[in-house]
């Protein structure tokens, strides 16, 4: 043992770094360079690179209709996904802002779904969204087929990623909110403002910084949704709900397609790449602290 | 009090009329905020229930017989609630199993980011080494990387060593995070070097201060970080759906999709798995939500 520490002594400070760089390197930096490598090669069902195809992969994609709907799916359920995840984050905590009694297990609640699995929450949805004995047609009283029709399908399960983000946007503004300045509302009171007023003049623009924050974790977290798509709709029906991700999984494990697949997670990779630099680009110009 | 002077200098009010309107005032206020309050807790409870409705709904038909799901009628409540589901859920598959897998997977992959994670934010913190800013970089940049980039080129690299199913695959690419890394490292930060510097003089060796010293000081954090890894454990979905074959390496959440092909009409006992196994990720963020909070929002995210 004594040896051991010794020896950990001598190597210095990297030795501190050989773990976590270890499983990096193994799991993050090399699969990553493999990924690209991937992606200019055809391979075999073992996923062995066997012919170099150059850009192929690539110009495949980007003239295949279904990768194009893959795109514009996926765009579309962003959007709808981090409008609905950080409304129902902003509505809780401002909910919550003030001190009432039960306050405590009321902001619990609203925190909790992010706990909850994408499997788990996919699976109970899909008995809300039963057509015949779902309680959301029965409450509604109403007669959709909601998962199986290319109308409601990506609609769906973007809703249910937007419930399931919401707990982690709920304690993000609820921190946000927590550090404006009460002496404000309370001038703007004297003022005369309403609170519609201070909410979009005082309570908006205090949140700034963290509603930024929130931005860019939400869209790079939308990006990545996968249980969902799997258990409640598997991409269909038709195409309508074949986000990338989704697509991703299918073309290499389903079509054994790996160099189309690797194509792809570059793809995806730089199109997040790409908004989270954009976005940091806009926030140095525009939002003020 | 202030009130008081000023009427007296107004000579309008004798001093029983005004001690009248005083109550009046405060009463009118009080009654205000009690009606303030009053819709707020009524906005609120509307709220919380439209946003747990999926939970308590999976709870209403985990405790459902089947018999009474499957009618036309409004079934919110069950009429003749059972157990049943839940007995049948733990005896039809191996929930247990599952279980015990995931809480193994979840630990161990806790566990493990908490060294690892605690000794390379050390060396990032208190060490001068060549290429400290570089690595630093290095790691933070592992951030920007979304996992379904590096997904099938694992899958690669684990079938090719021969690990696939078992606990070590589930486990070993989980074992660091940048964000832990960025998160202790954070917090050493706001320790002076002087700490350091008189734990050497006493000729405590580096793992010593880690061990010693850092970890105990740092006890809100790795709460923080301890929760966040388990709870994002529990619920992988997509590594152990490739990774593992057999149903008993399965986690849990591939597992409970078990129960969805046993018949037909095992709708019921699907919730009552499903419920079953949010409880423990549930139990866990309940009772650390607030060392999660304090540790998420204390220095790490100001915005």
């Amino acid at each position: 043992m004594k040896t051991w520490t010794e020896k950990l002594k001598g190597a210095g400070a990297y030795a501190y770094l050989i773990p976590c760089f270890a499983v990096f390197g193994l799991f993050l930096f090399y699969p990553f360079v493999k990924t690209i490598y991937l992606s200019f090669y055809k391979t075999d069902k073992l996923g062995q690179a066997k012919l170099f195809v150059g850009a192929e992969n690539y110009m495949d994609l980007l003239t295949s209709e279904s990768f194009y709907n893959s795109i514009v799916v996926t765009l579309i359920f962003v959007v709808i996904v981090v409008i609905g995840s950080m409304l129902l984050g902003l509505i809780t905590a401002v909910l919550c802002s003030k001190a009432f009694p039960g306050i405590r297990a009321f902001s619990t609640s609203y925190a909790l779904p992010m706990a909850i699995a994408s499997s788990g929450a996919a699976m109970i949805f899909k008995i809300i969204l039963n057509p015949t004995i779902g309680i959301l047609n029965k409450l509604l009283n109403l007669d959709i087929n909601w998962i199986s029709d290319p109308k409601y399908a990506l609609i769906c399960v973007a809703v249910l990623t937007a419930w399931l983000n919401s707990g982690i946007n709920f304690l993000y503004f609820s921190a946000g909110l927590g550090n404006i300045d009460d002496s404000i509302y309370e001038r703007a009171s004297v003022d005369g403002a309403n609170a519609v007023q201070k909410f979009f003049r005082l309570t908006l623009p205090g949140l700034s910084p963290i509603m930024f924050y929130t931005l860019v974790v939400n869209i790079i977290q939308a990006f990545q949704s996968f249980g969902q798509v799997k258990i409640l709709t598997q991409g269909g029906p038709g195409e309508s709900t074949n986000l990338i991700v989704y697509s991703i999984y299918r073309d290499a494990f389903f079509n054994y397609r790996f160099g189309s697949a690797a194509a792809q997670s570059v793809i995806l990779f730089l199109i997040i790449m790409a908004l989270t630099l954009v976005m940091f680009k806009i926030e140095n110009k525009g939002v003020k602290y | 009090m202030a009130d008081y002077t000023v009427s007296i200098s107004q000579n309008e009010y004798t001093a029983a009329q005004l001690e009248q309107l005083h109550t009046q005032m405060n009463a009118r206020a009080l009654r205000r905020r009690r009606i303030r309050q009053t819709v707020l807790v009524a906005l609120n409870i509307v709220m919380a229930l439209f946003m747990l409705f999926p939970l308590l709904y999976a709870v209403s038909v985990s405790i459902m017989p089947s018999s009474e799901l499957f009618t036309m009628d409004m079934n919110l409540i069950p009429q003749n609630p059972t157990f049943e589901n839940y007995v049948r859920a733990l005896t039809q598959v191996p929930l247990g199993r599952f279980i015990l897998n995931s809480f193994l997977v979840a630990g161990t992959i806790t566990i493990g980011q908490i060294i690892t994670c605690s000794l390379a934010a050390f060396a990032f913190a208190f060490l001068n080494f060549k290429g400290k800013n570089v690595l630093f970089m290095l790691v933070m940049a592992t951030m920007m990387v979304p996992g379904e980039a590096t997904i099938i080129s694992n899958y690669l690299t684990v079938s090719s060593l021969g690990i696939l199913d078992t606990y070590i695959v589930l486990i070993l690419p989980y074992l660091t995070s940048a964000m832990g890394i960025f998160l202790f490292r954070q917090f050493y930060l706001s320790f002076p070097m002087s700490l350091y510097e008189s734990a050497k003089l006493d000729g405590c060796s580096n793992l010593r201060f880690v061990v010693k010293i850092l970890i105990p000081l740092t006890k809100s954090a790795i709460g923080a970080m301890a929760i966040y890894t388990f709870i994002n454990s529990w619920n992988m979905y997509m590594w152990p759906l490739l990774v593992t074959g057999s149903a008993e390496m399965r986690t849990v959440q591939i597992g409970i999709s078990m129960l969805e092909s046993v018949d037909a009409q095992s709708i019921t006992l699907m919730m009552a798995g499903v419920v079953t196994i949010i409880i423990p990720s549930m139990v866990i963020f309940v009772v650390g939500q607030k060392q999660l909070i304090r540790g998420m929002f204390s220095g790490a995210v100001k915005g």
